[in-house]
């Protein structure tokens, strides 16, 4: 079965289906984190106090809160992460193989380098008793940090397959594997974004 | 036969021959592969509509147990009653917290079980891909994904009657703080929602990507019929909208499951105790992402109907439907207006002027666009030649019936007059007038309608007529007297129906008319239920085109064989949708495929 | 994008990556800095907006290749845009319209 347009573009709307699928995709995720920023705007706008009251004191800047440093390590490591893939596609485009493989693994292990400071965020928040019961504050930022820490995940798994197994669809059809990793980086570039958002908004505002 | 179609650009994917070689005409695919995980949309679109018309059944099911205990409060359930546990119903008579359930489950059932999986699942998918000349869904494998994401959310949805204390019972709106303290099936309940809203997902973006990339040689936007285009915008509600229910549904289970406090307000009391969380939340946040996704849902619920409505109606008048070209940028403007009036359903949460102001004004503005449809269909009717089918019945019967709940829905939009209305029966008598005589009865006449193109038999005229009388009236029956119980001030959701209020005294009667209706209802659905099933083997004979219609649906080969390719020979197109009785034609119809 | 890229082309935009990451590393920076002045929230609030905005959209317009992507991708993404912004707005205006609650306007 042979469904038109899966990688030649369609001339009237200048798009083949993956992209255009993809897009789609980003579209409704805008709205799914929208949705969660939302619930944000409008707990600290009906908060007297944010972050207010935790445990034993009540807080008024979310630094006090929560580690910027570590978070702007990681969002550093999202950004760098973010030229790298774009570097892999590039690669193909220039037809060289092995450097796509360098680079999308440097993706991935920045990728994991983020879960690993969020493992070491998270932990240090539990250990203080830092839970998301404890406050809407908390409630909110472990929500809204988990959900894009699955996003992360998701991600990975998805770079780690055309990093592995998935390659060799370089060998059979390299203009269809060049377009997966177009698609794959616009997913993790769409990922980078919203940690772009979301660093200043939880954690400096 | 040709195995597959040139894409205009003259290239073929190359290497799609794994992905086809288990379909490949010389070889039989399994039968799990065939027809149980197959990738090809007629046999997806059966599944989804198997499956919704069973859901459908079941919550139409729910309701009659319902309506037996509002019409005879604390009797006990005659002939099945023994079926009860003693959590549910001992000795056959309903307790409240069951009765929660059954109208709780009702709504969520009927609404993301039944109508939008038959109406976007099985129609869509079935039918969409046919009217644009396309050979499948743009992401067959995604096609399937979603049906058994669906299919899971349904099955986790029907679990939850089976664990202690039973189904959510909070309604299909699940308002904190209640469904936050509510059993363990208000879990299942948003777990399950999780699944379908996923599969809904999955379901636009192939439905948008289809639409758009995949429309045959000729076949530009205004050529495209107009069940088509309430498809497209249909998907795009859905895009767009779901996530933030996705959202609040992560939120309430993290309220749940992790004592979070996200809708939670400080200082809550529940049974005397002050309860030990961090509060700081708020029932209205959940309200707001709600409705914002469940406003667009009722859209989701309509406009296939009046897609199929509109095929029905032009087929059946032999005339082209009257301001087509008004009536698509009509669905257009509603669908992004669609998004901007949730908060009519939250005018008595406090609102303040301006905000309700704002919310009134879209929501008169966005009562046009499903006028303008409407009339527009109404005035196909004039000086037409009517063809009284069975699927004509229906549809014809939809347009005053969705205009008497569109109607009854203008008190509830604005303000003043939705403060008394609100959470009575006036409301269910509206929305059930726009749902059950209105999509419902459209979703049976596209089943009456293209049965002959799945079959290639017809449904049986005469059962299809008694089917539609005695659905029509037992319906009216139902929800008519709804509208005076709900002015008289009667509220929903109410296990006895009203009776313990004084104020309610001159509309209680109503109860047992209204179940009786219901009943009847049920037995009217036994002649379409046979039908369906006896025509399947004994049903009329008939080919390709049996209605003589214009859209590509019909060029394709009668119950296509259940693989992929959908046309012998790929369509071109070269004319609009609804070209009939054109002057100096040779028949009463011109196809679209036809110079 | 599956037309095939010449090398230079496809040179020039490395040229515009490498510099892309460069300013998101410098932008970051600023985000950090701005947010330890603990400025007063509306200014606290456009500040992090405008700069996680030119940020996110660096990235879109090159990494993404929004810039020269068609118009189909980017009025999709116009419309999502704006329920979104009805959304914020409206959430905001309703909390803050209630009645009976003198608005706890931290905002203005």
């Amino acid at each position: 079965m042979d469904i038109p347009y899966t990688v030649k573009t369609r001339p009237d709307t200048g798009v083949n289906n993956a992209k255009l699928g993809i897009w789609l995709f980003l579209a409704s995720e805008v709205m799914l984190f929208g949705g969660l920023f939302s619930a944000y705007i409008f707990l600290r706008v009906g908060a007297p106090v944010w972050p207010g009251p935790l445990l034993d004191h009540v807080y008024t800047h979310a630094s006090e809160v929560l580690n910027v440093p570590l978070a702007t390590i990681n969002t550093m490591v999202l950004i760098g992460s973010s030229v790298t893939i774009v570097m892999a596609w590039a690669s193909l485009a220039m037809g060289d193989f092995k450097k796509y493989k360098m680079y999308m693994l440097i993706t991935i292990l920045c990728g994991f380098a983020f879960l690993v400071i969020k493992y070491f965020e998270y932990s240090d928040k539990f250990s203080h008793g830092y839970f998301p019961e404890e406050s809407t504050f908390l409630a909110i930022y472990f929500v809204l940090t988990g959900l894009h820490m699955i996003h992360v995940i998701g991600g990975i798994i998805v770079n780690l397959y055309f990093w592995g197994p998935g390659a060799k669809m370089w060998d059979t059809d390299p203009d269809r594997f060049k377009h997966r990793i177009e698609i794959a980086g616009l997913y993790w570039h769409f990922v980078d974004i919203v940690w772009i958002f979301l660093f200043p908004t939880i954690y400096l505002l | 036969m040709t195995h597959g179609i040139e894409p205009e650009s003259g290239g073929m994917a190359v290497n799609e021959g794994h992905e086809a070689s288990e379909d490949h005409h010389h070889e039989e695919a399994s039968f799990w592969r065939k027809y149980i995980f197959s990738t090809d949309h007629k046999v997806i679109g059966l599944q989804y509509g198997f499956t919704a018309l069973l859901f459908l059944l079941f919550g139409f099911s729910l309701m009659i147990l319902m309506r037996w205990q509002l019409a005879y409060p604390g009797e006990p359930i005659p002939f099945i009653g023994w079926l009860f546990s003693d959590e549910t119903a001992p000795g056959g008579v309903m307790l409240p917290e069951f009765y929660n359930q059954l109208g709780a489950m009702h709504g969520t059932i009927m609404v993301f079980l039944g109508v939008v999986p038959l109406a976007v699942g099985a129609f869509g998918n079935y039918i969409v891909p046919l009217q644009i000349g396309a050979p499948d869904m743009a992401f067959p494998k995604l096609n399937m994904a979603s049906y058994w994401v669906f299919a899971v959310g349904g099955l986790i949805m029907l679990a939850s009657f089976m664990v202690p204390a039973g189904a959510a019972k909070a309604g299909w709106t699940s308002y904190p703080p209640l469904s936050n303290i509510e059993t363990m099936g208000q879990t299942m309940w948003l777990f399950g929602m999780v699944f379908l809203i996923t599969s809904s997902l999955l379901g636009a973006v192939n439905f948008l990507v289809t639409i758009i990339q995949l429309r045959a040689e000729g076949m530009t936007y205004f050529r495209m019929p107009f069940f088509t285009w309430t498809q497209l915008v249909t998907a795009l509600l859905l895009l767009l909208a779901f996530p933030p229910l996705e959202a609040a549904g992560i939120l309430q289970l993290s309220d749940r499951l992790l004592d979070t406090s996200f809708f939670m307000p400080s200082g809550l009391v529940i049974s005397g105790e002050v309860l030990d969380i961090s509060g700081g939340g708020s029932p209205l946040l959940w309200q707001h992402l709600f409705w914002f996704l469940a406003h667009p849902e009722v859209y989701v619920l309509i406009l296939p109907a009046m897609g199929i409505v509109t095929e029905i109606i032009a087929n059946n008048t032999r005339k082209p439907i009257w301001g087509l070209k008004l009536l698509i940028y009509s669905i257009i403007f509603l669908g992004f207006m669609s998004f901007i009036v949730w908060a009519h359903h939250m005018f008595i949460t406090g609102m303040g002027t301006s905000l309700s102001t704002f919310f009134q004004i879209t929501t008169m503005i966005i009562s046009i666009p499903s006028v303008i449809v409407l009339s527009g269909l109404f005035l196909t009717l004039w000086g037409a030649s009517i063809r009284f089918t069975t699927p004509m019945m229906f549809a014809l019967a939809f347009l005053p019936m969705f205009g008497l709940g569109g109607l009854t829905g203008l008190p509830l939009g604005l303000a003043p007059t939705d403060i008394p209305l609100h959470d009575t029966l006036y409301v269910i008598g509206h929305f059930h007038y726009v749902v059950a005589p209105g999509t419902i009865f459209a979703l049976f006449a596209g089943i009456y309608y293209w049965y002959p193109k799945v079959t290639g038999r017809k449904m049986n005229d005469t059962l299809g007529k008694i089917h539609f009388w005695g659905s029509f009236i037992a319906m009216n029956g139902i929800f008519f007297p709804m509208f005076f119980q709900g002015l008289a001030g009667v509220s929903r959701r109410l296990y006895d129906g009203g009776a313990s209020y004084d104020f309610a005294e001159g509309v209680i009667h109503f109860n047992e008319f209204m179940s009786i209706s219901a009943f009847i209802l049920l037995a009217f659905q036994v002649p379409f239920i046979i039908n369906f099933f006896m025509s399947i083997k004994k049903g009329k004979k008939v080919d390709s085109n049996p209605w003589e219609a214009t859209t590509l649906e019909w060029t394709a080969t009668t119950s296509p064989p259940l693989g992929h390719g959908n046309f012998e020979e790929v369509p071109s197109v070269y004319r609009g949708p609804y070209e009939y009785s054109v002057p100096g034609a040779d028949s009463d119809f011109s196809p679209q495929n036809q110079p | 994008m599956s037309e095939s890229h010449s090398h230079e082309d496809v040179q020039k935009h490395i040229k515009t990556y490498l510099m892309v990451f460069a300013s998101l590393a410098v932008l970051t920076i600023v985000t950090v800095a701005v947010g330890y002045i603990h400025l007063p929230i509306w200014p606290a609030l456009i500040a992090a907006l405008v700069i996680a905005s030119i940020k996110g959209g660096l990235v879109g317009a090159h990494f993404m290749h929004l810039l020269s992507e068609k118009k189909m991708i980017y009025h999709l993404l116009i419309l999502t845009f704006v329920f979104l912004f009805f959304m914020f707005l409206l959430f905001i205006w309703a909390y803050n319209d209630q009645q009976g609650v003198h608005s706890l306007l931290i905002f203005i």
